[in-house]
């Protein structure tokens, strides 16, 4: 009877049966270490081969391009840091965004800290970053230019092939964070010209803990993890095999449903979006009404503060994240709801929900029905909401 | 996270809602950083808090620290009320996480501030209460946005 909504899917995702089916045999069975020289081990060697051809495919990259990572997180540090040792006859300057993921912002605090120059672009009201700042940025010594392919909270998608051309233009190496956008756009690293791209298995129903870095031919990043000469030497350490299973079948099984998958999401996406708006007073999108991702909601609701929300909702079966302090663990609200320029209380007051392939028109029925009830009551205990009423009603 | 008194307390608030010609009323906090506790006392000619309550903005460790702080001073006399500290208002509720140890400090401020309008509304001195620090008017910004 209990109800239980999962809409946190930009957090992370349910392991589809069919990865899990894929996964399990190389946990009891087929256990054998790929470096290992008997036909038994030759088969999780093998198997790993596979995955790498999968994945290289479906972004257009040849086999040998593909690394595999514990995740997300440490395919950023690894572009970022080994970038900057590889790449320091020619300079030291990095350019990103201020709306970069924290894996992708605190490797570039790091940095400063030992002596690299990063330039932080700024983001329109909607998320997006300005072209012409970017290439007035660019200085002789700019090695790198770092920017997400779509944001993980408001889901605006960048110009990344745009960004990719003037990188290329200029001589200089592109790397995009593409773990929200993994799965949910068509990714080909040719055509936006991308030199390293950051990925994750479990926003994409596969398991966590494991990751890629594509790192294009010829780009001279060298190792991150020392040790044996798996992954060519630059990634060193036994290879997850079961989790690299689960990463190509579920990088595979969300190539072949992206586009039906995506469409039917940005439906209900949209349809949840029109029903807050126009049902709920007081609230605003934050990220691009069009340019976001098929499965990303972010709405502010003003007068009330996110974690309250989270929890009353909570208490209704639905799960869902928000940008607000209470919930980043420090005394300001998310950095990126700051960068599209909303006003702290504002920022306060947001709530992320992000949809899955499992979604259904009923479930956002009964989440928007709950909100309103759970929206009202926390403004009718909000003394901002009881200014704003007051002023607005004499 | 929260324990099952901070649960019930957010759940369902005690003395929530405002108070018509209020004796006082004190705000605490500010939008910036997601908090903000208003408090209205009624206190009667004997000085007891006859009457209290609360409204809050802020997450669920600050609405149930407004509504215990409003418990603890209800039916005592303003010099007893001074006294319930932050300390108190924890205890009351069998802790909070560490992040959330402000939220208490800014329920006994919005007590204070509302001990402090009622002071000087009717000329008295209450000994031992001090002016409160923050105010929400402080760094607000005037704007008022439609949507």
């Amino acid at each position: 009877m209990d109800k239980f909504i999962y809409l946190d899917n930009a957090a992370t995702t349910k392991t589809a049966t069919e990865v899990l089916d894929a996964m399990l045999p190389f946990f009891s069975e087929q256990y054998g270490n790929p470096s290992s020289i008997y036909s038994f081990a030759g088969k999780s060697q093998s198997a790993v081969m596979k995955q790498r051809e999968i994945i290289a495919e479906v972004i257009g990259a040849q086999d040998n391009e593909i690394y595999f990572t514990a995740g997300g997180t440490e395919s950023d540090n690894w572009a970022l840091k080994a970038a900057v040792d590889a790449y320091e006859k020619k300079g030291n300057h990095i350019i990103t965004t201020k709306i970069e993921h924290h894996a992708i912002l605190h490797t570039c605090e790091y940095l400063e800290k030992k002596g690299v120059e990063v330039t932080y672009l700024d983001v329109d009201e909607y998320g997006i970053v300005d072209l012409e700042q970017l290439k007035a940025a660019i200085r002789p010594t700019t090695i790198l230019i770092s920017v997400m392919f779509a944001n993980n909270e408001i889901g605006t998608v960048e110009p990344v092939k745009e960004i990719g051309a003037i990188a290329r233009e200029h001589g200089i190496l592109f790397h995009t964070d593409a773990v929200q956008a993994m799965g949910q756009i068509p990714i080909n690293v040719d055509e936006c010209n991308i030199d390293m791209l950051s990925a994750s298995g479990h926003k994409i129903n596969g398991p966590k803990g494991i990751g890629f870095l594509y790192i294009r031919k010829g780009v001279r990043i060298r190792s991150f993890i020392h040790g044996g000469a798996q992954e060519r030497k630059r990634r060193a350490g036994t290879e997850n095999v079961p989790g690299i299973i689960g990463l190509g079948t579920a990088v595979k099984r969300a190539a072949v449903s992206l586009a039906a998958r995506t469409a039917q999401e940005a439906e209900l996406r949209d349809y949840y979006i029109k029903r807050v708006l126009e049902e709920i007073p007081h609230c605003r999108l934050n990220g691009h009404p069009e340019k976001r991702l098929a499965n990303n909601t972010n709405i502010s609701f003003r007068f009330i503060e996110g974690e309250a929300l989270l929890i009353r909702l909570d208490m209704v079966g639905i799960c869902g994240s928000s940008g607000s302090a209470c919930t980043s663990g420090s005394l300001d609200p998310s950095h990126v709801l700051l960068a599209i320029g909303l006003p702290h209380e504002i920022a306060h007051g947001s709530l992320r929900l992000t949809l899955s392939d499992e979604t259904t028109k009923e479930e956002l029925d009964y989440v928007v029905d709950r909100l309103k009830v759970i929206v009202q009551g926390l403004r009718d205990m909000s003394p901002l909401y009881e200014d704003y009423m007051k002023k607005h009603t004499n | 996270m929260y324990t099952e008194k901070v649960m019930d307390h957010f759940q369902n608030p005690r003395n929530m809602g405002e108070l018509e010609d209020a004796a006082g009323v004190g705000t605490v906090g500010n939008a910036k950083c997601g908090d903000i506790m208003r408090i209205y006392l009624d206190i009667d000619e004997k000085q007891i808090i006859q009457d209290v309550k609360f409204k809050t903005f802020g997450c669920g460790a600050a609405v149930a620290t407004s509504s215990m702080a409003t418990e603890l001073v209800k039916g005592k006399n303003i010099n007893e009320a001074l006294q319930v500290t932050n300390r108190a208002v924890m205890e009351a509720l069998d802790g909070l996480p560490p992040v959330k140890v402000h939220c208490s400090l800014l329920a006994e401020e919005a007590i204070h501030a509302a001990l402090w309008d009622y002071a000087e509304k009717n000329h008295i001195v209450i000994e031992g209460l001090e002016k409160p620090k923050s105010d929400i008017h402080e760094d607000e910004e005037e704007e008022e946005e439609d949507y």
